[in-house]
C-alpha cells in the first residue's frame, strides 16, 4: 500500500508545483494548499500504513507484538494541518486585498513595490 | 547531573492494581532546577507579554512601555542564560517531563544562547525605535503583541532541541512577521507581503517535507538523538537527500541565491522599524537552522555538499552586492547587502571546521547588529531628507553631523573594514578558506567586501556629502527614540571591533560544541542513551 501512497504523494506534488508555477495568484494559492496536503500525506505514509492494528501493548509484554502504524506522524500532521490552514486563510485574505487594491491577480503586473523603470543611481554629482 | 536521579518508584504506584510501573523509565522525576527554567523562560516570557498586550488592546498608549520593559527583561534573561551556559555547558529542559527522545527537549547551547541574546538586543533597540516610528493606528493594529510573538518564535527556534518543534517556531515567527509586514496596508506593503508570504510558506513547507523524511528515516526528532543515530544510518539511508532538502529550505529562509528574490521584493515596504527587525532576525534564524542541522546533525553530508554550498555562497555574495550597486532606493540597497552578508555566512558553513563555523557565527551576529542599525539609519535619513532615493537624497551631513558620523561607521562595519565588528569574522572566514586551499572563495569574500565598500561609499557620498541642490528647509527635529538605538547598536559594533576577545573566545567554544556535540548530547541524555 505504501507504494500506491508514494505515487499519490507524487501526483499531489506535481499538481502543486504546476499550480504554483502559474502567474495568477489564486492558482498559486490553490497550489500551496495542495502542497500542504501533499506533505501531510507524505508524513502519514512515512509512519507506516496498517489497517485495524491498535498499537496497544499487552499486559504481560514490554513491546508491541507486531508492527502497527506509528501514531506520532499523525500528531505531526495534525499540527501541520492547523498551521497550514491558518496560513491558507491569511493568504486568501491577503490575495483578496491584493486583488482589491492593486487591481490585478497577475503577479507579473504587481510592480508597486518594485517599479519597472526605476532611475539608475547617479554616476556623479 | 543529578537531576535525572532515578528513584525507586514502586512505592509511588502502590495504589495501582496493575504491576508496579517504573516511572523513571519514562519521566524525569526530579523537579527542574532554577537554571533549567532559564531555557524555557525567554519563550514563555515573550508569549505572556504578547498575550498581555493583546488583552490591553484598548489601552495602546501603555503598549510601548510594557513592550520595552519586557524586551529589556528578555535581554536580561538571555544574558543570564548565556552566562549559565558558559559556566556549566549546555542546559536541557524537557516538556511534560517525558524523557528524551520522547519528550520535546529545549536545549540551550552556546550557539543558541549567543543568537538569542543578540536577537533580544536587536529587538530591544527596535522597541525603542518604534516609539517614534509606529503611530497610534499601528499600535491599535497590534504592532507590539506581534513583536512579542515574533520574539517568542525567534527565541524558540534558537532554543529548541527538536526538529519538528523548530518547524513550529518557524511558523510562529512567520505568521507574526506577516502581520508586521502588512502593518499600514499600503499598496506597496500588500505587494511585498504577497511575495514574501507565498515564497516563505513554500520554504517552510519544504522544511516540513525534509522533516517528514527525517522522521521516516531516523524514527526520532530529537536533535541529540539524530546526531547519534546518523553514524549508523549513513551507509544505507538517504541522508544526502535530507541534507539537500534542508539546505534548500533553510537557504530559502536565509535568502541565499538563487532563492533570494522574496527579500528585495518585500523588505523595503513595511515601516522602518519592521524592516530593521526583519533584517536582524529572520534571515539569521534560517542561517542558525542551517548551521544546526548541517554542522551538528549531518556533518559528513555538509562536507559532501561543501562545494555546492561554496558556489551558492559565492553567487549569493556577488549577486547581493551587485544588486546593491544597482539600487537607488536606500532600503532596497540595504536589502541586497543583507543577501551579500548571507553569502559570507554560507561561505563559512561551506568551509567548515572551527574557523569556518566560528567565522559564520560571528558574521551572523555582527550582521544582526549592523543591518538593523543600517535600517534605522535609512529611517532617520528619510525623516531628515524627506526622500528614500539616493537620486534625490542629499546634504544629510550638513543637517545632522552626529547622525552622519554614525552612518559612516556603519558603512565601514558592513563592508568589513576595521575597527568595527565586521572585520574579525571576515578575517576568520578568509583565513579558513585559505587554510583548506579554497583561494577562489577567499578572493570572492574579499571582492564582495570591496564592492560593498563601493556601494556604501557611494551611498555616503551622494546622500550625506552631496550639497542639496534646492533650498534647504528647516531641519525637522530628530526624536531621541530614533537616534538612541542607532547610537547604541553602532557603539556595540565599535566595541566588538576594538575588543573582540571575549566574544571571539565564546564563539570558538560554540563552534567547537557544534563540531563535537558530546556536551550537547550529555545534557539531553545524562548518563548515557536510553535502552
Amino acid at each position: 500500500m505504501e507504494a500506491w501512497f508514494a505515487l499519490l504523494v507524487g501526483v499531489f506534488f506535481t499538481v502543486a508545483v504546476y499550480l504554483m508555477l502559474s502567474k495568477f495568484i489564486i492558482r498559486v494559492l490553490l497550489g500551496v494548499a495542495v502542497l500542504g496536503n501533499a506533505v501531510n500525506l507524505l508524513i502519514f505514509t512515512g509512519g507506516r500504513l496498517m489497517r485495524g492494528v491498535p498499537p496497544v501493548i499487552a499486559d504481560d509484554a514490554q513491546v508491541l507484538a507486531g508492527p502497527a502504524a506509528n501514531a506520532l506522524p499523525q500528531a505531526l500532521i495534525l499540527t501541520a494541518i492547523v498551521i497550514s490552514f491558518s496560513f491558507f486563510a491569511f493568504l486568501l485574505v491577503l490575495s483578496w486585498r491584493a486583488y482589491d487594491d492593486l487591481e490585478t491577480d497577475n503577479t507579473d503586473e504587481m510592480r508597486v513595490a518594485e517599479p519597472v523603470n526605476e532611475p539608475a543611481p547617479p554616476l556623479g554629482y | 547531573m543529578s537531576r535525572r536521579h532515578r528513584w525507586d518508584t514502586d512505592c509511588v504506584m502502590a495504589a495501582s492494581t496493575s504491576p508496579p510501573l517504573d516511572l523513571s523509565a519514562a519521566l524525569v522525576l526530579a523537579p527542574p532546577t532554577a537554571a533549567e527554567w532559564l531555557v524555557i523562560l525567554p519563550v514563555v516570557w515573550c508569549l505572556i507579554l504578547g498575550a498581555l498586550l493583546v488583552m490591553m488592546r484598548r489601552n495602546v498608549s501603555l503598549h510601548p512601555v510594557i513592550a520595552i520593559v519586557g524586551l529589556a527583561g528578555l535581554v536580561g534573561i538571555d544574558g543570564l542564560l548565556l552566562l549559565e551556559v558558559i559556566r556549566n555547558g549546555p542546559l536541557t529542559m524537557v516538556m511534560g517531563r517525558w524523557l528524551p527522545p520522547f519528550g520535546i527537549a529545549f536545549t540551550a547551547d552556546l550557539t543558541g544562547a549567543l543568537f538569542a541574546l543578540i536577537a533580544a538586543l536587536v529587538a530591544l533597540a527596535a522597541g525603542v525605535f518604534s516609539i517614534a516610528d509606529i503611530n497610534d493606528s499601528g499600535r491599535r493594529y497590534g504592532f507590539y503583541p506581534l513583536l512579542m510573538v515574533l520574539m517568542a518564535g525567534v527565541t524558540g527556534a534558537f532554543m529548541t532541541g527538536d526538529v519538528f518543534n523548530l518547524y513550529v517556531w518557524f511558523e510562529v515567527l512567520l505568521i507574526s512577521s506577516f502581520g508586521l509586514l502588512v502593518l499600514g496596508s499600503e499598496h506597496e506593503q500588500i505587494d511585498g507581503t504577497v511575495k514574501y508570504g507565498f515564497l516563505n510558506l513554500v520554504a517552510t513547507t519544504l522544511f516540513l517535507v525534509a522533516t517528514g523524511y527525517l522522521y521516516a528515516v531516523f524514527g526520532t526528532l530529537n536533535m541529540a538523538d539524530i546526531a547519534r543515530k546518523a553514524e549508523g544510518l549513513r551507509s544505507n539511508a538517504p541522508l544526502m537527500t535530507l541534507a539537500g532538502l534542508y539546505t534548500l529550505a533553510f537557504g530559502m529562509k536565509a535568502a541565499a541565491f538563487p532563492v533570494n528574490f522574496w527579500l528585495p521584493a518585500s523588505y523595503h515596504t513595511p515601516r522602518v522599524v519592521v524592516s530593521a527587525l526583519f533584517a536582524g532576525l529572520l534571515t539569521k534564524v534560517g542561517i542558525y537552522a542551517l548551521i544546526r542541522v548541517m554542522v551538528m546533525l549531518l556533518p559528513v553530508e555538509r562536507e559532501e555538499l561543501s562545494f555546492v554550498l561554496a558556489i551558492a555562497a559565492s553567487l549569493t555574495m556577488i549577486v547581493g552586492v551587485l544588486g546593491a550597486l544597482a539600487q537607488s532606493d536606500f532600503r532596497r540597497l540595504l536589502g541586497f547587502l543583507i543577501i551579500s552578508g548571507i553569502g559570507s555566512i554560507l561561505a563559512g558553513i561551506a568551509v567548515g571546521g572551527p574557523g569556518g563555523i566560528g567565522g559564520a557565527i560571528f558574521y551572523a551576529l555582527h550582521s544582526m547588529l549592523v543591518m538593523t542599525a543600517l535600517y534605522f539609519a535609512s529611517g532617520i535619513a528619510m525623516r531628515l531628507g524627506a526622500s528614500a532615493s539616493i537620486v534625490t537624497l542629499a546634504g544629510l551631513y550638513r543637517r545632522h553631523v552626529g547622525f552622519a558620523a554614525l552612518s559612516l561607521m556603519l558603512c565601514f562595519a558592513v563592508s568589513g573594514l576595521p575597527p568595527f565588528s565586521g572585520f574579525w569574522p571576515k578575517v576568520m572566514l578568509v583565513k579558513a578558506a585559505l587554510d583548506i586551499g579554497a583561494w577562489w572563495l577567499a578572493a570572492v569574500l574579499l571582492l564582495a567586501g570591496f564592492l560593498t565598500t563601493i556601494a556604501t561609499g557611494r551611498l555616503f557620498l551622494l546622500a550625506y556629502w552631496r550639497e542639496q541642490a534646492v533650498a534647504v528647509g528647516e531641519t525637522p527635529p530628530l526624536p531621541a527614540a530614533t537616534l538612541a538605538p542607532l547610537a547604541a547598536l553602532t557603539l556595540l559594533t565599535l566595541v566588538l571591533g576594538l575588543y573582540p576577545e571575549p566574544l571571539l573566545a565564546t564563539i570558538q567554544d560554540a563552534a567547537a560544541g557544534l563540531d563535537d556535540p558530546s556536551a550537547y548530547r550529555e545534557s539531553v541524555f545524562p548518563g548515557g542513551w536510553p535502552q
